[in-house]
This record gives C-alpha cells, structure tokens and sequence, in this order.
C-alpha cells in the first residue's frame, strides 16, 4: 500500500514546432499523494495541459516515467493504459460533452466502455446525478443546459467508474465568478467525501489558494515552486508565483497609484506584507507601542487556504527615529517596502521571514 | 401529353420509377462505401485517432484521381468491368454500377469534410473513459457528426439525380434519358419541360427530407 497516487520522474515531453521542437515537458519530476487536492498553476505555454495529459496517458513521454496508483503507464501496451484511463477521471475547460447524447447517455457512457450491464448503469447514473445536482435534467442534452450544469455533467461522467484520481484541466476557467464557486465545492466534496485525489490546472490563484493543499507553480515545462499552497503564496520565490498574487490580490501599489499617494500623503508611505504568523503582535499595536501613527492608504488582505494574506500601505506620522525603529521591527517578521518622495520604492536591507527556503528542497 | 399519337404519361412515370431505383440503388451503395472510405481518410489523417500516414497518402491520391472524371467518360471507361460485374453492358443496372463508385468516392470527400469540423476535445473525452479507437469511430464520432453529414447526403442525392440523366449513354432509362428522346430530339418542350418539373418536385422533396431529418438529429 503505497501513499502516493502519482508519481512523475524526469519526465519530457517534446513537440514539433515551427520554430524547432518544444519542450513542453522538460525534466520534470514531482509526488502526488493520495487523498490531496493538488494544484498545477502556470501561465498559457508553462505545460500544464500536457502535464495532465501524461497522468492520464493521453500524451506518453519521450523520457522519465508517469507511475499512477502504482502502475507505471510509460511501458504499458495500449489496451492497459485503456484500462487505467478508466480509473483516471478527467474534466476539460470546454466539458467536451457529446452532443448526440443525451445527459444521461453522457454519464452512462464510461461504464457502457466499462462493459457494466444495463441495469447497473441506470442506477449508477441516477446516483451520479444525483450527487451533481442534475437528477432533473437526464433526458435533456447539453445544448439545453448552462455552462455550470455542463460541468456537472462533465463531473458527473468523469466519476462514473469510481476513480480514485480525479483530473481537472481549467475545469471553471470557462465559467463565471459564482458558477465557479459551486463547481469548485463540488470538487471539495468529491475529495472529503468520496477520498478522490484531485489533481487541478489552472492559470487562476483564487482557484488553488480556494481549493488545494499543496500547489506547484509551473513556468518552461518545469517546476519552479512546490509546496504547501499558503507556505508558497505567502513567501513568493519567483517572478511567475509574485505575478499570479498580484492578478489575484491587486493588494500592492503600482508605481501610478503611489505617485498618486505621494501626492496626498505627505508622510512617509511603506508597504508592510500581511501572514498569518502565530504569535505576532497586530501591526496597528506595533505602530502604538513605537508611537507612530498610521493610516492606511492602500492595501488588501485575502484568504489563502483558509488563512490570511495581502499586504497594506501605511502613511506613518511621527519622529523619524521612531518611524526607522518601527521598520526594523517589523521588517523582522515581514516584507516592508518603502517609497521615496517621488514614489519610487527605497532600497532598504530586508530580512528574509524564518522558513524561506527550507521549502525549495522538493523542487527538482 | 403525346408524341406520334402516343400516350407519353405511362411512359414518363416509368422513367421516373427506373430514376428513383437508380438514386436510391446508387446513394445506398455508393453512400455507404463513401462512409467507409471517408471515415477511413479521415481517421487514419495524421494526428488522428488511427493515424497512418501511409494509408492516407494513397487513398487520398486515389480519391483526387477518381473523382475528377466527368461521369459520361467513367461510364465507358469502366464498361469491361461493369460487364463483368454485373452481366450487362446496358440498362439500368449498367448504370448503377459506375455511378455507385463515383459516388462512393464523391461522398467520402463530403464525410470527411463533416469529420475534420468534428471538435477533436468530444474524441479526447472519449478516449480519457478508456474507449477503443474503433469504438469511438462508431460511438463517437460518426453519432456526433451525423446532422452535418445527413445534409451532405441530401445534396448527394441531388447530384446523383443530376448524374443519372446522363444514363441514356448506355440505355439506362429514368427522366434525364426520357427528357433527351421524347422531348429534346423530337422538338417537343412540353416533353422538356414537364420531365424538368417532376425532376424538380423530386430533389425539392428529398431536400425537405434531408432538412427534416437534419433537424432533427441537431434538435434545432
């Protein structure tokens, strides 16, 4: 009995291009355990689809090994990687439903592939249904429903067999903020309550910081940060993790918008980075005890993986000395960056957060 | 309706008997051999479900030959093999044997071209719950394609009506071979254009047919 559902080692994938072949895949090397919600995000190009197409043997590899459950699918015959797609689920982004077939048709075919006898089919489709929130809907075909019920029914289709493994690639990326949100607890209880791995693509943050334990953060066919999904967002190693915080969090200032508060504050600005950190004062009781003022003048805080993150932009008041011992306070715990009086950010030596960088050990 | 004194309303729904045996004859041989070898062109297209680049190139060359010969020329071209085939060198039957082959490779272009509009992501679903590549040809993707190739059946039909007329050439009978002797050759347009309108009535009819059918695969 092993713990891991999937494991890839030094696995490349190459493609022909026009310009030279690609590597979509190049080298990689990561451990999907069994039970966890694990999130690949990466930009357009980074892989990510290919990654997902090599677990489910879609896509096999030039080199490396893909081992699923246990079995190895780079050595397998086609009639065995058959058989481990059908443990393997997998929703799409644009839910690639068949139009010919009804709902239903579409939930039961799997397990017709599976060679399940009629009888059990029907109740095992009205089960599925069921559980998606769909049983009203399967005489009806996909044209007639909403791009959430698609999914649904994409989901539904992809659990039919009882996978322990479940793909999603950009499962909500074609779905709007509150149809996204429902599909996304859908997930959440396909994990706590039938125990599937989720394996989740995506290029959006709110998706992995909503819904996966550990992510890894793919850029050029490779992973560049892997870890515990609050540990990796909160202290960012790499330009591609910072930007994806950024588009999900607008939390810090662009150089327009402190030009703009250098302009209506006269005090010193300093953005401070909000963790969550056990044991830490408030940084408004840090401020009072150094006798600074402060206001916030920008900011925004956001849950990841149920703990909070962001960062806030302060206008500090008071004696210059004071104001310098705050920083060196705070700049001990977290990131601070201050802005000069033209509102370009300050060089200042900051000291790294205890923890950083132990986590780069499991990035291959 | 006469000719000489004759009565020529027997003889036209004659013709339009041996035109409808002809058509029906030929689309259902010759539409489903161009089933077999589109479906063949397009899954064996490289990149596709059963992809081999082989196969492709020379049925692809083989269709580009055919195809492009006018009809008339086939007919007498392929008279040894019709003959043998068959057992007769003229007559209806005689006629229907080349225009099952033409059709054959008229329709595999039209198949396949129904196909290739396919959205590949309905086939990787398919093959991510583990189906077979045979399988997904007959479950998949021919189910999935079928309101777009139910219309390029219709205009199939059309154009075989077209073709049979040109089966006077080996006394084959129908409307276009009774319109040629009891209308053009004797001067007689009533003839013409009466055997025009029932041809007309014919195709509008299997064109209503067609889009219904159509319809109602797509549920539009």
């Amino acid at each position: 009995m092993t713990t891991t559902m999937v494991s890839l080692r030094d696995v490349t994938k190459v493609f022909p291009g026009k310009q030279g072949p690609v590597r979509a895949v190049d080298g990689l090397s990561l451990d999907i355990a069994k039970g966890e919600v694990f999130g690949v995000i990466g930009y357009s190009g980074a892989g990510k689809s290919t990654l997902v197409r090599l677990i489910n043997a879609l896509e096999l590899p030039d080199s490396g090994d893909v081992v699923v459950d246990g079995r190895s699918l780079t050595r397998a015959s086609e009639r065995e990687l058959r058989q481990a797609r059908t443990g393997i689920g997998f929703i799409f982004q644009q839910f690639n439903l068949w139009r010919s077939r009804t709902v239903a048709g579409n939930v039961g075919y799997p397990l017709r592939v599976a060679g399940w006898p009629r009888r059990r089919r029907e109740e095992r489709v009205a089960e599925l249904l069921d559980f998606v929130g769909l049983a009203d809907k399967a005489r009806q075909y996909p044209d007639q429903l909403s791009g959430g019920q698609k999914q649904r029914v994409g989901i539904a289709r992809a659990l039919a067999t009882s996978p322990a493994l479940l793909l999603a690639d950009e499962a909500t990326s074609a779905l709007d903020p509150e149809t996204t949100r429902d599909v996304l607890d859908l997930l959440r209880r396909i994990n706590t309550e039938l125990g599937v791995t989720i394996v989740v693509i995506t290029h959006e943050m709110s998706v992995v910081s909503y819904l996966c334990d550990r992510v890894a953060v793919l850029e050029g066919g490779k992973v560049v940060e892997l870890g515990d999904v609050y540990d990796v967002f909160s202290t960012p190693q790499r330009d591609v993790t910072r930007r994806f915080i950024g588009t999900a969090l607008h939390d810090r200032p662009s150089p327009d918008v402190v030009a703009r508060l250098r302009r209506r504050h006269p005090g010193r600005i300093v953005t401070v980075t909000v963790r969550d950190v056990e044991g830490q004062a408030p940084l408004t009781e840090t401020f009072r005890t150094h006798g600074v003022d402060a206001s916030v003048v920008y900011g925004g805080i956001t849950e990841v993986n149920s703990r909070p993150l962001g960062s806030l932009t302060f206008e500090l008041a008071g004696d210059a000395d004071r104001i310098d011992a705050v920083l060196d306070d705070l700049s001990a715990r977290s990131d601070i960056q201050e802005y000069d009086g033209d509102g370009r950010p300050l060089r200042r030596p900051v000291a790294s957060p205890a923890g950083v960088g132990a986590r780069q050990e499991g990035v291959r | 309706m006469t000719s000489n004194g004759t009565d020529l309303w027997p003889l036209l729904l004659a013709a339009l008997g041996e035109t409808l045996w002809m058509v029906t004859a030929t689309l259902a041989a010759g539409g489903l051999g161009g089933l077999a070898l589109g479906t063949l062109l397009y899954v064996t297209r490289p990149g596709n479900v059963l992809a081999n680049r082989g196969v492709f190139s020379v049925l692809n060359v083989l269709v580009n030959i055919v195809r492009p010969i006018p009809f008339i020329i086939f007919i007498t071209a392929i008279l040894p093999l019709t003959h043998s085939v068959t057992g007769a060198s003229f007559g209806t039957e005689a006629v229907i044997f080349p225009m099952a082959i033409i059709t054959v490779f008229g329709t595999s272009r039209i198949v396949e071209q129904n196909l290739v509009a396919l959205d590949p992501g309905v086939i990787e679903a398919a093959r991510a719950v583990g189906a077979s590549r045979i399988r997904i040809v007959g479950s998949i993707i021919i189910p999935e394609a079928l309101g777009p190739l139910i219309l390029g059946y219709t205009f199939l039909f059309v154009a075989i009506v077209d073709m049979s007329a040109m089966a006077g050439a080996v006394a084959g009978g129908g409307l276009g071979d009774f319109a040629l002797q009891y209308g053009y050759q004797r001067f007689n347009h009533v003839v013409t254009w009466v055997t025009v309108a029932v041809i007309v009535i014919v195709v509008q009819g299997a064109q209503m047919v067609g889009n219904g059918l159509a319809r109602r695969v797509l549920r539009r």
